[in-house]
């Protein structure tokens, strides 16, 4: 069994459903992307995992059932999710955030080792710690997304748009550092992401979502070959 | 000027509970963006039942902290057993509930205790503050148990991790809950924590005028008046304002309306507060992008 | 300029024919059931008070004045999704108007009806003038401070000459012009339901027409009701007004019915009774206000009767607790009301049929 499977994915808004049945897996290690334009679910994929919507079908993560489980006790499991638009807890200090994002591990030692693994990976956030978090740049906020999503020792990270709103050097190392995590700490990825090239050169596989469903699978490499995706995704 | 003096310090006394008051609904305000309109029948039925163990021989020292857990207690069951299932209904249904909470409590009180009035001892002795009679040591104590509470109150917010999780959960729950944060169960804290306060509000106010199941409308409402005055978005800022409107409402009605017309001051005190700068003097304009 | 919502070919009504209009029950129609439930309805409240006691007419009567203040705040709150906790107020102003002309100037009381309306109208309309620019929560918390600061205001030393301080005002009791066939109770009896007849006529037409149709995008979708040319700010004082109008008549009708007035019956409780006659009648449902105006009066019957035979005297005072309990179910269980429950279960036979 994959470490992440997925089958049968159905998601509800209100009466309107935006996930049509969808079937993907995950393997621990790998990091996986999901393209698709607006409004193709990529989001709404993310959040079913984290049980933020209304959903039906199946979700297991390392043999759990995640249907039907809170948003809390999902995340206990060692999913981490880094939401779309940061989700930043603006009024607080960047440390604090932090801290927040350890609110699951027990142990002060547990902590502190955390926080400055996170620290190792951008220095910036550091220098910022207590800064408050709603004054960081866009690219800072990001990180500190990312690192708070880190400090609660997660196997798995879902990325919602990393990349939205950033500027393209800041991007790439955002990615840069995503890779060293994903090698290093052995966190897998699944990524959502709009920008096709970047996310294509950072994961090993993909999916095309279009309204709710998967429409194309496979490695990086043959996604990035096809036709029909590089003249409408890929722009060439 | 004597008069003055006393006025305002007998201001700041009665502040002193509006500002209890005020911080209990602004609590409950940042965990649900909800008026607690019961609070002040809450905070009358813990007084009640503090009232009750006194009556079984109970001294006061125990009573009071067993009061304030119970009532801490009360408050968390409340939240979950009622407010649970219609979390996500529309303003009004929640504006229902709490009035009908106000007339449950109102009338069980009532009719378990009946309305005649109760004298309600003090914890502090009777005797003059310095010798003079400026403020008398009941009411100075108010004023003292009302800042430890807030320096209380502080420090749990800023200091400990529930606290910060508590923030968290009120500032942005979808965040909380990606970080492991319970959110359910930080709304029934901040309840428990409303309630408790609440009962610390009844009873310090109860030996002064009398333990009756109507005596907290009109402090609900000044308490009300503090909260708004302060800002809705700050615990400091409701403190503030409670002391405020205490100040505010005795030297009004010893220089300039009278003793009668101190409900209604309150009254243009929050509409006009409301129209003029809805944060407060302390707090922060929400802006709501249409 | 209000743009013409009526002539708009997109959509002649904004509320929907109701699908349910099609249903026969035994052959008719339910548009035509409805008018003979209403004929009914009308021949049974005029014939009941000859078969019943002077105190029930009176407790009759007292529910009618209910059910019209009850109508009052579902204009305001059901239809314009504005919240009041404050119409107790409103009730007392227009009560005391009322029972001020009647003591000090020797006014007939029938007379004093349309003042005492027009007092509440412009009273609501400057309370709404400030008002409408506080949403919600606000809103609800500005009134309830209007409810609570109320019965102060009324015993305020400066005019006690005219409101009779805390004390209030006695009132004569208007006897009937024709002694033999109709009794002092009988006679406000009618003229109590007439006016509630007229008030409740002109409500379902206010709702029904243009008028109400903005009132109700207002609520709906403030914003969206503005891009069509509503003018809210007019639209939402007005409401304001009208709304206190129906209930000021009424406080005056139970002026006149009970013959005394003062300041403590007009408190922050009292607008807990006009809420819960709303919420348990049915929000934004105009028969439902007759539901309510008829509930509100039972429980404490009830309550009292429990009493009597528990022989707890007190047991009168968990009316409120009563009240409290009902507000609460009918939220969880049923929170459209009385009212929409029938419509639910009309609903459903429409649906079988």
């Amino acid at each position: 069994m994959a470490f992440l499977e997925v089958k049968g994915l159905e998601a509800f808004y209100g009466h309107t459903q935006a996930l049509h049945g969808l079937d993907f897996e995950l393997e621990e290690g790998g990091i996986t992307t999901i393209l698709g334009a607006n409004g193709a679910g990529k989001t709404t994929t993310l959040r079913s995992i984290c049980g933020m919507v209304r959903n039906n079908g199946s979700i297991t993560f390392d043999g759990n059932s995640l249907i039907g489980k809170a948003t809390e006790n999902i995340v206990r499991l060692g999913i981490a999710h880094v939401p779309e638009g940061r989700g930043t807890f603006v009024r607080i200090t960047t440390e604090e955030n932090l801290r927040l994002g350890a609110y699951t591990i027990k142990g002060a030692k547990n902590i502190a080792d955390a926080m400055d693994r996170v620290y190792n990976y951008s220095p910036r956030l550091k220098e910022r710690r207590n800064q408050q978090a709603g004054t960081l740049s866009g690219g800072e906020q990001q990180m500190l997304a990312v690192g708070r999503a880190l400090m609660l020792r997660p196997r798995l990270m879902l990325l919602d748009e990393p990349s939205f709103g950033l500027a393209p050097l800041i991007v790439k190392e955002l990615f840069e550092i995503l890779r060293s995590i994903n090698n290093d700490e052995k966190v897998s990825m699944l990524l959502v992401e709009q920008n096709a090239t970047l996310a294509l050169n950072l994961a090993d596989h993909a999916y095309l979502l279009e309204t709710g469903r998967v429409v194309m699978s496979g490695t990086s490499e043959d996604i990035s070959s096809d036709e029909a995706v590089r003249q409408s995704y890929l722009g060439y | 000027m004597e008069y003055f003096l006393q006025q305002t310090l007998s201001g700041l006394a009665n502040g002193a509970i509006y500002a209890c008051v005020a911080l209990a609904v602004v609590m409950i305000y940042q965990a649900i963006d909800h008026f607690n309109f019961a609070q002040g029948e809450m905070a009358m039925f813990s007084t009640f039942i503090a009232w009750q163990m006194m009556q079984w021989g109970m001294p006061f020292w125990l009573v009071f902290p067993v009061c304030v857990v119970i009532s801490f207690a009360g408050g968390v069951v409340i939240e979950r057993v009622i407010f649970g299932p219609i979390h996500n209904a529309p303003v009004l249904s929640h504006v229902i509930v709490f009035i009908a909470l106000f007339s449950i409590f109102n009338s069980l009180a009532g009719f378990i205790w009946e309305f005649t009035i109760k004298p309600f001892p003090s914890p502090f002795p009777e005797k003059d503050v310095l010798g003079t009679n400026l403020i008398a040591m009941h009411e100075l104590g108010m004023i003292g148990i009302t800042l430890v509470m807030l320096v209380m109150i502080y420090l749990f917010f800023r200091f400990t991790p529930i606290g910060l999780a508590m923030r968290a959960a009120a500032a942005n729950p979808v965040s909380a809950r990606l970080v492991g944060i319970s959110v359910k169960w930080m709304l029934s804290l901040g309840w428990g924590l409303a309630a408790a306060i609440g009962a610390v509000a009844g009873m310090l106010i109860a030996p002064m005028v009398y333990l009756e199941p109507n005596m907290m409308l009109g402090i609900l409402l000044y308490g009300f008046a503090g909260a708004v005055v302060g800002g809705l978005t700050s615990p400091g800022g409701a403190v503030a304002g409670g002391f405020l409107v205490g100040v505010a409402e005795n030297l009004a009605g010893a220089y300039v309306i009278g003793s009668e017309l101190k409900l209604t001051f309150a009254l243009v005190l929050i509409v006009g507060v409301l129209l003029l700068r809805p944060a407060g003097l302390f707090g922060r304009v929400v802006v709501n992008r249409v | 300029m209000v743009a013409d919502v009526n002539t708009s070919s997109a959509g002649r009504r904004a509320i929907p024919e109701n699908p349910a209009n099609n249903l026969a029950i035994a052959g008719i129609r339910l548009p035509v059931w409805n008018k003979i439930l209403i004929a009914i309805l009308l021949v049974v409240a005029v014939i009941a008070p000859f078969f019943l006691e002077d105190f029930d007419v009176f407790q009759m009567t007292y529910a009618l004045v209910f059910a019209m203040a009850i109508l009052g705040l579902n204009l305001l709150t059901g239809f314009n999704g504005q919240f009041s906790l404050g119409h107790s107020a409103f009730f007392g102003i227009g009560a005391y108007t009322t029972a001020m002309m009647m003591a000090h100037w020797e006014v007939a009381f029938y007379w004093t009806i349309i003042p005492a309306g027009i007092v509440c109208l412009v009273a609501g309309f400057l309370f709404g003038l400030p008002a409408l620019r506080l949403e919600g929560l606000y809103l609800a918390l500005a009134t309830f401070a209007l409810a609570t600061a109320m019965p102060q205001i009324l015993k305020y030393h400066a005019w006690e000459d005219l409101t009779g301080g805390v004390q209030g005002l006695d009132l004569d009791k208007p006897e009937s012009p024709f002694p033999d066939t109709l009794s002092d109770d009988q006679y406000l009896y009618f003229i109590v339901l007439v006016v509630a007849i007229i008030l409740f006529i002109c409500a379902w037409n206010l709702v029904r027409g243009r008028t109400g149709r903005a009132m109700i995008a207002i609520r709906d979708n403030p914003i969206a009701a503005q891009t069509m040319g509503v003018n809210n700010a007019v639209y939402k004082s007005l409401t304001f007004g009208v709304s206190a109008l129906y209930t000021g008549i009424a406080g005056s009708m139970s002026a006149i019915i009970i013959q005394f007035v003062a300041p403590d019956s007009f408190t922050f409780l009292l607008a807990v009774t006009f809420l819960v006659g709303l919420v348990v009648g049915g929000v934004a449902s105009i028969p439902g206000a007759i539901f309510g105006g008829f509930f509100v009066l039972l429980i404490p019957n009830i309550s009292e009767a429990v009493a009597d035979m528990t022989g707890r005297t007190d047991a009168k005072g968990l009316s409120w607790a009563v009240y409290g309990l009902f507000l609460i179910i009918t939220v969880y269980v049923m929170p459209s009301g009385a009212a929409g429950l029938v419509r639910l279960l009309v609903g459903k036979l429409a649906r079988r049929g």
